[in-house]
């Protein structure tokens, strides 16, 4: 793999993450839902243990199931007895092939936006269900983290506009009205490119 | 016990510009107004919501919806839902009692099991398009409270700081509209709203077993501590499970308030967030409040 692959990086990244999830909790599987920003879908991106790899890329309608919810909501939570209930045994096994008894999911969120959503399912090393949800929290936190730092690196290194005009259109849309500290240093380049720009 | 006039925070506001002395209170041509005290002497759980059932309490639940036919919700008084308006702005509209995700039900089935008389009402602000608008939850909460709920649950926050001014603005017109918000603490390290507001109740869990135990939090921002691990509740297709969240702690605490503001409906918002500190769990000795 070279070093500009971030398709790569990105999906060892996730794999990476479903598995330490997965181990933390001594977890039948574990799974990771991004947001498709467009859509708001739920794509599911990778699975750790139990469940269907051969699933991922697959998609859920916005706001349906414990996913839905903690993606909407931007709130983690626990669920159990899962499998006693009918829609969420269809839903899991649609989405894992794995028919879990208890879930456990957290939000990824980056800036300040829910990109994901990640589920762990049939926890065995619990210690109690307010520690697991605490730690469930704090490493989606950390690898929200990793996402957001693997997305700005990819955009950082995204090919410039083929139509510079467009380019130049959306700067201008995106001056006016704010005041930060960014903003300066992105005038100050502006004029640098002016500068270029009149030799 | 029910009150025959109009309150004075559903009065229609004065028509001239608010500041001093506008808003003063000249004693030698007018008294002071007279209103329903609620007396705070002595609040014990059992003067706080002994014999109430929520009777004459209207609740909002603020959330995905939720499923009128469930056996633990036994209906609801209306449901709404936030939508797109002709112009391309969102609007509340009236829709079917449902509950695609589930979540809405499980909170109202907790305000249910703790106050059985009191109305519920659904408006689902986490709508089928982009997920977590903030604009649904800020159209969906100004309409509740503009709609005159006592108690407006929101077991879910934004971490949008662009969302924060128009929570901020709509968290403290419903404190003076009487209308509390009480909602959720996020479960993870980040900052949301609007639970982080002092205006608000903000409920985060405690593992205890019983739903009538709750305690208060003196070191904020969230302030009370209710049942949130391992709560029956509601799920559609009229089915119970265990569910663990602060979002779930939450409606027991609005349940507690629908209880107390049906015994004593007079009680404003600081009353009533008084009262819920008298009588929590952690502030009373021997049944006796006020212990330092």
């Amino acid at each position: 793999m070279s070093p500009d692959d971030f398709d790569g990086t990105e999906r060892k990244l996730l794999q990476s993450i479903v598995e330490v999830a997965r181990h933390m909790f001594g977890a039948a599987a574990a799974s990771i839902f991004l947001v498709d920003p467009d859509t708001g879908e739920l794509v599911f991106e990778a699975v750790s243990g139990q469940g269907e790899k051969e699933l991922v890329g697959s998609r859920f309608p916005a706001g349906t199931g414990i996913a839905g919810w903690v993606a909407a909501s931007g709130q983690s939570m626990v669920a159990d007895d899962v499998s006693e209930v009918t829609q969420f045994a269809q839903d899991a096994a649609e989405s894992t092939g794995y028919v879990p008894r208890t879930i456990m999911a957290a939000p990824l969120i980056r800036f300040e936006e829910c990109v994901g959503v990640l589920e762990v399912l049939d926890r065995a090393e619990s210690r109690s269900d307010l520690d697991d949800i605490d730690l469930l929290g704090l490493f989606a936190t950390q690898a929200a983290c990793g996402l957001e730092f693997l997305l700005r690196v990819r955009n950082s290194r995204r090919e410039p506009e083929g139509d510079p005009y467009t380019l130049l259109r959306r700067i201008g849309e995106r001056l006016p009205g704010r005041a930060r500290p960014s903003d300066a240093a992105a005038v100050r380049l502006l004029a640098i490119a002016d500068d270029l720009l009149s030799f | 016990m029910t009150p025959t006039s109009t309150p004075p925070w559903r009065r229609e506001k004065r028509a001239h510009f608010p500041g001093v002395p506008a808003w003063g209170l000249a004693t030698a041509r007018q008294a002071p107004e007279r209103f329903e005290v609620s007396p705070l002497a002595g609040v014990t759980k059992e003067w706080a919501w002994g014999g109430a059932d929520g009777t004459g309490a209207r609740v909002c639940v603020v959330d995905t919806g939720v499923d009128a036919d469930h056996p633990r919700i036994g209906g609801v008084e209306r449901a709404y839902e936030v939508v797109s308006g002709d112009g391309g702005g969102l609007t509340v509209a009236g829709c079917a009692p449902a509950d695609p995700a589930g979540h809405g039900t499980a909170c109202a089935g907790v305000i249910r099991s703790i106050a059985p008389g009191a109305s519920l009402t659904s408006l689902r602000v986490l709508t089928d398009g982009k997920t977590g608008s903030g604009s649904a939850l800020v159209t969906g909460l100004r309409w509740a409270i503009d709609a005159g709920f006592d108690l407006i649950n929101l077991s879910l926050s934004t971490t949008r700081s662009t969302f924060r001014e128009s929570l901020q603005e709509l968290a403290d017109r419903a404190y003076f509209r009487r209308c509390l918000l009480i909602a959720a603490a996020h479960n993870m390290p980040v900052l949301s709203f609007p639970w982080t507001f002092s205006s608000v109740v903000s409920v985060a869990s405690h593992d205890l077993a019983d739903p009538m135990t709750y305690f208060y939090n003196p070191a904020p921002p969230a302030e009370f501590h209710a049942r949130g691990v391992k709560v029956p509740v509601a799920w559609p297709g009229g089915r119970e499970i265990r569910s663990t969240g602060n979002s779930f702690a939450a409606p027991h605490i609005t349940g507690i308030c629908a209880l107390i503001l049906s015994k004593h409906p007079w009680m404003t918002p600081f009353q009533l967030k008084t009262v819920l500190y008298l009588a929590a769990d952690n502030t009373m000795q021997n049944g006796e409040a006020h212990v330092p």
